[in-house]
């Protein structure tokens, strides 16, 4: 038995010397924050991790998928995560989170606003917008072949989650759902549709570049309260739960657990992080629509708000 | 006479045996739509029996990732040495080429010694081209490396070619071992094959989490991702090169005394060599096909830039990066097919002596030494100044742009055509088969083609895909890759005869597919979805532009290999060119016509992971939900399932031509 640990640890060891640099357990070993693959989540990571610098600490970005990331957030290849939406990421940060392996960093005061959408065109063609009761009149309008005489309503990737098939069904809307794969084929319908002023009704979300560059308007429906999502008699449709809009998403940091012991000071600091829709918004238009570089705008942001940032490192 | 008189007598009585079986399974067919009401079973596959395997699969692989341990060390404990060995490598390359010589991590590093400059890469290749090809092949490399620095891809261009230069040697030798292995033992070769099928049609998405967590989260199983599926073409083809060296040469090699060892080093593999090659060159393309993959699990370079260029609608920038790869594709392509049609040294038992490479290798030292010294005084030539880049600007995204608005109509209406009369039928008939008879018609034509073990493989598969719960989504993957794979080789085909008969054709036809082949889907899928909407035809145009390079490479290969003297006498008989094409040159290419069509297939599933981005319905889409809610066995389970429906077509297929070629008298 004790031979057997012997051999072990030797070997264990063995090992771990050969792989010193990644094991040694010093402070100064550097932060890894994850990048993916859109500007907001850029201009966040790069706030974080200039002001961590500031703070002495040492910061690497890495590129890498927005769920795939999860696996390097438990083994600790990776540390920190500053955008994780509820719409798109709940489920497998919650997978995650149950492992024990990953912690939960707060939210980052953005909030995810996210619904049915038009070009601000289309209220031409169907007068009665933004009163979601309009889009039953004007079905025809938003029709493609496929779906015809229903309308057509884009909505997110199946994982998004957000109920739109059963919004459909409990405000009776004659309206078709499709399903894109990925947020980027939704914006390139968008795109498309915009540059033809076709109809095109679609799941938009803030912030994001989209709203600052096509001109339109969100659907407005009943206003969502966490009543109508959980009980069916609440609302216009007696029967039916999700007979409302949708409510605001948080966006959350995740982190590595193991990080806490490792970088107490980082990760207090990227829990203090708090940054708002409207500057997030004005950062993400500056880089996306008017091509400024995102070096400038977070130099920009880091020396007009110093009294926020050093208070987070305090 | 009289013997293949009897034969065709007793063909034509089991050719009736079997119409008759397949009258009886349409029978069977029409029966079930009569029954529907009262055996629903029949048709759709009732949840309550599912065979929970995804969940066995999820707790096993918990298991092995946090669990097995041998005494000494964990399962993940030794994963992860193994990835340190391959990263030792791969931090040289990269401290070469990509990031200089840095002491720290992060953002503390220092660098200590700059990374090799544009200026000497660009030397060193076109060295390189010059040595194995000659100044044409030399001016060819040195342009594709020019483009990186001249459009701004240098940086994200080196990081995608230091992981490239070690995972490709990786795959090129594991290959290899492994072919050896499967050539020496039939047993090995015999285990070897299905996993060599999982290898390329599982798709990626479906075993990534427990990668990571085994490899880390980074480049190395970027790599290793990258080598799994690059590597199963060069196994299949050392084995089949092994296969075809002559007897004679191998029986010279032991009367002259060689051990097997020395017979394997000294022999075989030096004859064997030009078609070893060829699996070379596979694993070079497949390996750059997956560099979008690998991007998102941190190997960063190109594929991000095409990613992030594409979340943005950038157009232009999408194309920019994404033609980088296929430009490091084709330069490293070219220069490996070079390398292996370098005249051979006179006798094949000596290798090339020492000496001759010493000039070039001590000019390549002599190129880098230069420019890093110079790179020091003069900024320009350690880094491509940003002032000399070009770029085409918004030129593409206004393409797409006129298109749309002036022709989006006209291409609806196309769409549509297709969509309402052909697609969605389909679709409707292939979900309203039940799936009882569908497992039967298989068996049944398995049992035709190959044998009652054929039959057995083919229907236990599909009963696989059914009791997993998947048989809707796989049969809209049949659909979908079936309709592809059809216009696939209705497009492809004829251009591969007309390319075997024009040799200037023949040229461009090469560049389009070897570009197809490596321009990752992505830059040509976003402009789809703005022209034809999110939906199974956009995902169709993006199968059919994958699927179609084998049916036409193939079918090329195979006419032009068609032996000339059968030609001449084909002449000689009075044969229009016509007859020609038709009675000999397409009979006798039809067995590599057919591998084309196998291929074809399995490029059109393994297009399932990229349909599944624009809202298709398949087992694509599975894998993908899978991976967002963190599911293993899911993931893997409709991986298998991919897997299994690629094996069914491949065996039958495979059958179905070794039939044909032995009634050709060709086998």
């Amino acid at each position: 038995m004790n031979y057997k640990n012997i051999i072990k640890s030797t070997v264990a060891a063995a090992m771990m010397s050969l792989m010193a640099g990644q094991a040694s357990a010093q402070s100064s070993d550097p932060i890894k924050l994850t990048i993916h693959d859109w500007t907001g989540q850029y201009v966040t990571t790069h706030i974080m991790g200039e002001v961590l610098k500031k703070a002495g600490f040492n910061i690497e970005y890495v590129q890498a998928d927005y769920i795939a990331q999860f696996a390097g957030l438990e083994t600790g290849d990776l540390h920190i995560a500053m955008e994780m939406w509820e719409t798109t990421g709940k489920d497998a940060m919650d997978a995650s989170l149950k492992t024990g392996k990953t912690v939960d960093l707060g939210e980052t005061g953005m909030d995810a606003k996210e619904e049915w959408w038009y070009p601000s065109y289309m209220k031409e063609k169907c007068p009665g917008l933004p009163d979601w009761k309009a889009l039953n009149k004007c079905a025809e309008v938003f029709s493609v072949p496929e779906t015809a005489p229903k309308g057509r309503y884009l909505g997110g990737p199946v994982t998004w989650g957000g109920f739109d098939d059963e919004r459909a069904e409990a405000l009776g809307l004659d309206f078709e759902v499709v399903h894109a794969g990925t947020d980027a084929a939704l914006f390139a319908e968008l795109e498309s549709a915009y540059q033809r002023k076709a109809p095109i009704l679609l799941w938009v979300y803030a912030p994001h570049w989209a709203v600052a560059k096509f001109d339109g308007e969100w659907v407005e429906f009943p206003e969502y309260t966490p009543e109508c999502y959980n009980d069916a008699s609440w609302g216009i449709n007696k029967d039916m739960k999700y007979d409302c809009g949708k409510p605001f998403g948080w966006i959350k940091k995740v982190g590595w657990k193991g990080g806490e012991e490792k970088w107490p000071g980082a990760y207090k600091a990227v829990r203090n992080f708090k940054i708002d829709n409207d500057e997030m918004g004005k950062m993400i238009a500056a880089i996306d629509l008017d091509g400024k570089k995102l070096e400038d705008v977070v130099a920009g942001w880091m020396s007009k708000n110093e009294a926020r940032w050093k208070a987070w490192i305090q | 006479m009289n013997a293949t008189r009897h034969s065709t007598a007793s063909s034509s009585s089991t050719a009736q045996r079997w119409w008759a079986i397949w009258a009886g399974l349409l029978a069977f067919t029409l029966l079930c739509y009569l029954l529907k009401d009262s055996f629903p079973w029949l048709f759709k596959y009732p949840r309550a029996w599912t065979w929970p395997l995804r969940f066995w699969i999820s707790d096993f692989m918990k298991w092995l990732m946090n669990s097995l341990d041998f005494g000494l060390f964990t399962f993940r404990e030794a994963t992860r040495f193994f990835s340190w060995i391959i990263e030792q490598p791969y931090w040289v390359a990269k401290s070469l080429l990509s990031s200089g010589f840095l002491k720290g991590q992060g953002s503390g590093a220092i660098e200590i010694f700059p990374r090799l400059p544009w200026v000497g890469v660009i030397g060193i290749v076109m060295l390189m081209g010059w040595k194995v090809g000659g100044r044409n092949l030399s001016l060819l490399v040195g342009a594709c490396f020019l483009y990186l620095a001249a459009f701004g891809q240098w940086d994200s261009a080196m990081t995608t070619l230091s992981s490239i230069v070690i995972s490709v040697p990786l795959g090129v030798f594991g290959g290899l071992l492994l072919g050896i292995q499967a050539h020496r033992s039939a047993h090995f070769n015999q285990a070897l094959s299905p996993i060599l099928d999982l290898m390329q049609t599982v798709p990626v998405f479906a075993y990534l989490v427990p990668v990571l967590i085994l490899f880390g989260f980074g480049p190395v199983s970027a790599m290793i991702a990258t080598i799994i599926y690059a590597m199963p073409p060069m196994v299949r083809i050392t084995i089949l090169a092994l296969q075809k060296v002559p007897d004679e040469i191998v029986e010279f090699g032991k009367m002259a005394g060689c051990s097997s060892r020395q017979l394997l080093m000294k022999v075989q593999l030096p004859t064997a060599k030009p078609a070893i090659m060829v699996g070379v060159n596979q694993v070079v393309m497949l390996s750059l096909n997956m560099v979008i993959i690998a991007s998102m699990i941190g190997a960063g370079g190109l594929g991000f830039d095409v990613l992030n260029a594409l979340r943005r609608l950038k157009i232009g920038e999408g194309i920019e990066a994404g033609v980088a790869i296929t430009l490091l594709a084709i330069a490293l392509d070219r220069l490996s097919q070079a390398f292996a049609n370098q005249p051979q040294p006179a006798q094949i038992l000596t290798s090339q002596s020492l000496l001759q490479k010493h000039p070039y290798l001590l000019a390549s030292a002599g190129i880098a030494i230069t420019t890093w010294l110079l790179g020091l005084v003069v900024p320009a030539v350690q880094i491509f100044p940003e002032e000399w880049q070009v770029s085409t600007g918004s030129f593409w995204g206004d393409v797409v742009r006129y298109i749309n608005i002036n022709y989006f109509d006209e291409l609806d209406a196309v769409k549509n055509f297709l969509l309402l009369n052909i697609m969605i039928p389909t679709k409707r008939f292939l979900l309203s088969l039940p799936w009882v008879a569908v497992v039967i018609g298989v068996s049944i034509a398995g049992a035709r083609l190959g044998g009652w073990r054929l039959a057995m493989l083919a229907g236990l598969s599909a009963i696989f895909i059914a009791t997993v719960g998947l048989w809707p989504k796989a049969m809209i993957t049949i659909y979908l890759c079936g309709l592809s794979v059809i216009i696939a080789c209705m497009i492809g085909i004829p251009i591969g005869v007309a390319a075997s008969r024009n040799e200037n054709l023949h040229r461009i036809v090469q560049v389009v597919i070897d570009t197809l082949q490596t321009l990752p889907s992505f830059v040509y899928l976003m402009p789809v979805v703005m022209l034809f909407r999110v939906g199974d035809f956009a995902a169709m145009l993006a199968v059919i532009a994958y699927a179609v390079v084998p049916a036409i490479r193939y079918t090329d290969h195979g006419i032009r290999n068609v032996p000339p003297h059968l030609i001449e006498a084909a002449i000689a008989t009075g044969c229009t060119k016509r007859q020609i094409l038709w009675k000999v040159q397409m009979p006798l290419a039809l067995p590599e016509i057919m591998l084309g069509i196998n291929q074809t297939i399995m490029m059109a599933l393994s297009m399932l992971v990229i349909t599944a981005l624009v809202g298709t319905r398949d087992l694509g889409q599975e894998v993908y939900i899978a991976l967002t809610k963190a599911d293993i066995g899911r993931g893997i389970v409709a991986g298998l399932a991919i897997a299994l429906i690629a094996i069914i077509v491949d065996r039958l297929i495979g059958a179905w031509s070794n039939k044909r070629k032995r009634e050709l008298g060709i086998g």
